[in-house]
């Protein structure tokens, strides 16, 4: 048995019957993460201590003959926005360079108290800001299906780990498609709940009205598994809603999916458009409808998008000052210099361009032209989606335009690498469940499908989902 | 297209040092993105409202209700690890630079 390739279901059951034990689980992933992650680099801290201990404990708790949850022993790695006690919480920036996290974010809390190990922190786009990994103030980190490719991102580790078998699942961020986009990339499940259902205590804010954490995971059984886990109201949030998700079987021959007519026009890789007609094919042969649909308004969601994103982070982003924590400029010789250069030297590019978009679009004599028409048109897009909700349950479009691109190849054009969230971004406008399912491999690389569903249907979307996953091997 | 000075001023609102080297650079990507931005102008949105907030219909407690000011107790070992974190301190006390000449 490959321990390192389990799914935490089958995993699960191995533990529970004794053919292997958490401690052998866990030791698995550290001596795969010590060979392989030298070409991947998925990881910026493992903290082997801390998993040993975990993983000591719970087989303890098995020998006691203790009733084990289906997380208890089971390796997962986390983003490195979110905040795990006793590890740092960098951000992929130098500005938190040094930021040891004072608290377990309420995900993290959750997922502790089910009895997960936690193998380490992630790689990201410097503040969960870009589409490909590689503004990650440490390294950049490699696609696992061929190395000289960006595994996308925002949460590129994660999704990287997940796929090359350096973890059992993942936890990722994704404001504009950060889970969905490298998930596509890396051929992993990623899951982007609907806006509110998992709490953000704990998780480094980036654009709020935008950002929701979800799972990323090997088969659509273990995103529900840790879905619901993470779910559910927590005080500390106060945009968190009184949503617990919990699993159950539908037909799919009720269902009825659409896809936008506006999604397949112009600058669409050739194998993405051919996945995208094959994974529609399939759907058909399942008995699931399919519907063309409109969403008038999708043209104006990447501007949308960035106006508001930018305009939130430049909002957040303030509170790196040099004073209360973080990268603190030494050589500034009063309090404004403190400010300015302990931003300026802390700040990555990308994260810096995103600030001044996002002041820009806030300051006097913009705001009524770029922000507030930002949030109406916001508004549109929205009721696209709730018009087409009535007359379908789901909707299908692709993830990224294009196969994963070469490391290098868009870091120097900072629209093109905007347009790479192309069809993620509106989802995340109007705070929809979206997932990315593994469909097809083209030219040797994973593609993903989108299924985006209606508000709190996440059961849907990753029942559907069983139909196009070319990863999915566990059963109920 | 928004010009050197204009890209200066963002920087200054945004409490960015930026080095004369990396301006022209900021300058071209950030016109270059407010171009495509620009798109937005033709969309009518006379009486449409805004969307601040994707999901708010489902809050049992609205923007506008706040709930009441309630007093939560950090545990001593947060505030310590908070007080760790200061680049700069005085006992428990974060220094700064003088403000006053």
């Amino acid at each position: 048995m490959d321990l390192c390739k389990l799914d935490i279901l089958t995993a699960h059951k191995a533990l529970i019957n004794k053919e292997i034990s958490a401690l052998e689980l866990t030791n698995a992933f550290l001596e795969r993460i010590k060979k392989k992650d030298k070409e991947i680099s998925a990881f910026l801290e493992v903290s082997e201590d801390q998993a040993l201990k975990k993983a000591k404990e719970i087989d303890e708790m098995i020998a006691k003959g203790e009733k084990l949850s289906l997380l208890a022993g089971i390796p997962m790695a986390v983003k490195d926005n979110i905040l795990v006690k006793g590890t740092k919480t960098t951000c992929g920036s130098k500005i938190l360079e040094n930021y040891n996290s004072p608290y377990d974010a309420t995900c993290i809390k959750k997922l502790k108290e089910k009895g997960v190990v936690i193998l380490g922190k992630t790689n990201l786009d410097e503040f969960a800001m870009g589409a490909s990994t590689e503004n990650s103030a440490f390294f950049p980190t490699k696609n696992p299906y061929d190395l000289d490719r960006v595994p996308g991102g925002s949460s590129g580790g994660s999704c990287a780990a997940v796929s090359a078998d350096l973890c059992c699942f993942a936890l990722g961020s994704d404001t504009g498609g950060s889970i969905r986009q490298p998930a596509s990339f890396c051929g992993v499940i990623g899951l982007k709940p609907t806006y509110g259902t998992v709490s953000r205590y704990g998780l480094v804010a980036f654009a709020s009205s935008l950002d929701q954490i979800g799972p990323i995971t090997k088969t659509l059984k273990d995103a529900e598994i840790v879905f619901e886990v993470i779910s559910g109201k927590d005080p500390l949030d106060s945009t968190s809603i009184d949503f617990q998700f919990s699993p159950k079987d539908i037909d799919l021959k009720n269902i009825k999916a659409g896809v936008p007519k506006e999604y397949l026009v112009e600058g669409i890789d050739k194998e993405v458009k051919e996945a995208f007609t094959e994974a529609i094919e399939k759907a058909k042969k399942q008995g699931i409808k399919i519907e063309e649909i409109s969403l008038p308004h999708t043209k104006y969601a990447l501007s949308v998008y960035y106006l508001i994103a930018t305009s939130e982070a430049s909002a957040n982003l303030a509170r790196y000052d040099g004073i209360k924590y973080g990268f603190s400029s030494e050589k500034a010789k009063d309090l404004q210099e403190i400010y300015f250069q302990s931003r300026g030297r802390g700040f990555g590019k990308e994260v810096k361009r995103r600030i001044m978009l996002g002041t820009f679009a806030l300051s006097a004599g913009y705001y009524d032209a770029y922000y507030l028409k930002a949030e109406k048109v916001r508004t549109l897009i929205k009721s696209d989606f709730l018009q087409v909700f009535k007359k379908v349950d789901i909707i299908l479009t692709p993830v990224s335009p294009t196969l994963p691109f070469k490391l290098g190849e868009k870091i120097n054009d900072p629209l093109q690498m905007y347009l790479s969230d192309i069809f993620t971004v509106s989802a995340s406008l109007a705070g929809l469940p979206a997932l990315s399912v593994p469909v097809a491999f083209k030219q040797n690389l994973p593609v993903g499908l989108q299924i985006i569903g209606k508000y709190f249907h996440e059961n849907t979307i990753l029942k559907v989902g069983r139909v196009f996953s070319i990863r999915d091997t566990a059963k109920d | 297209m928004i010009d050197k000075k204009q890209t200066q001023h963002i920087a200054k609102l945004a409490r960015l040092d930026i080095k004369e080297e990396e301006l022209e650079d900021f300058q071209k990507d950030l016109s270059k993105i407010i171009d495509y931005f620009n798109i937005i102008e033709k969309v009518d949105t006379s009486d449409v409202p805004p969307t601040f907030h994707p999901t708010e219909e489902f809050l049992k407690i609205g923007m506008e209700r706040m709930r009441e000011d309630q007093v939560f107790s950090l545990s001593p070992e947060i505030v310590d690890r908070l007080i760790d974190a200061f680049p700069k301190k005085e006992k428990r006390y974060l220094l700064i630079k003088s403000i006053f000449q």
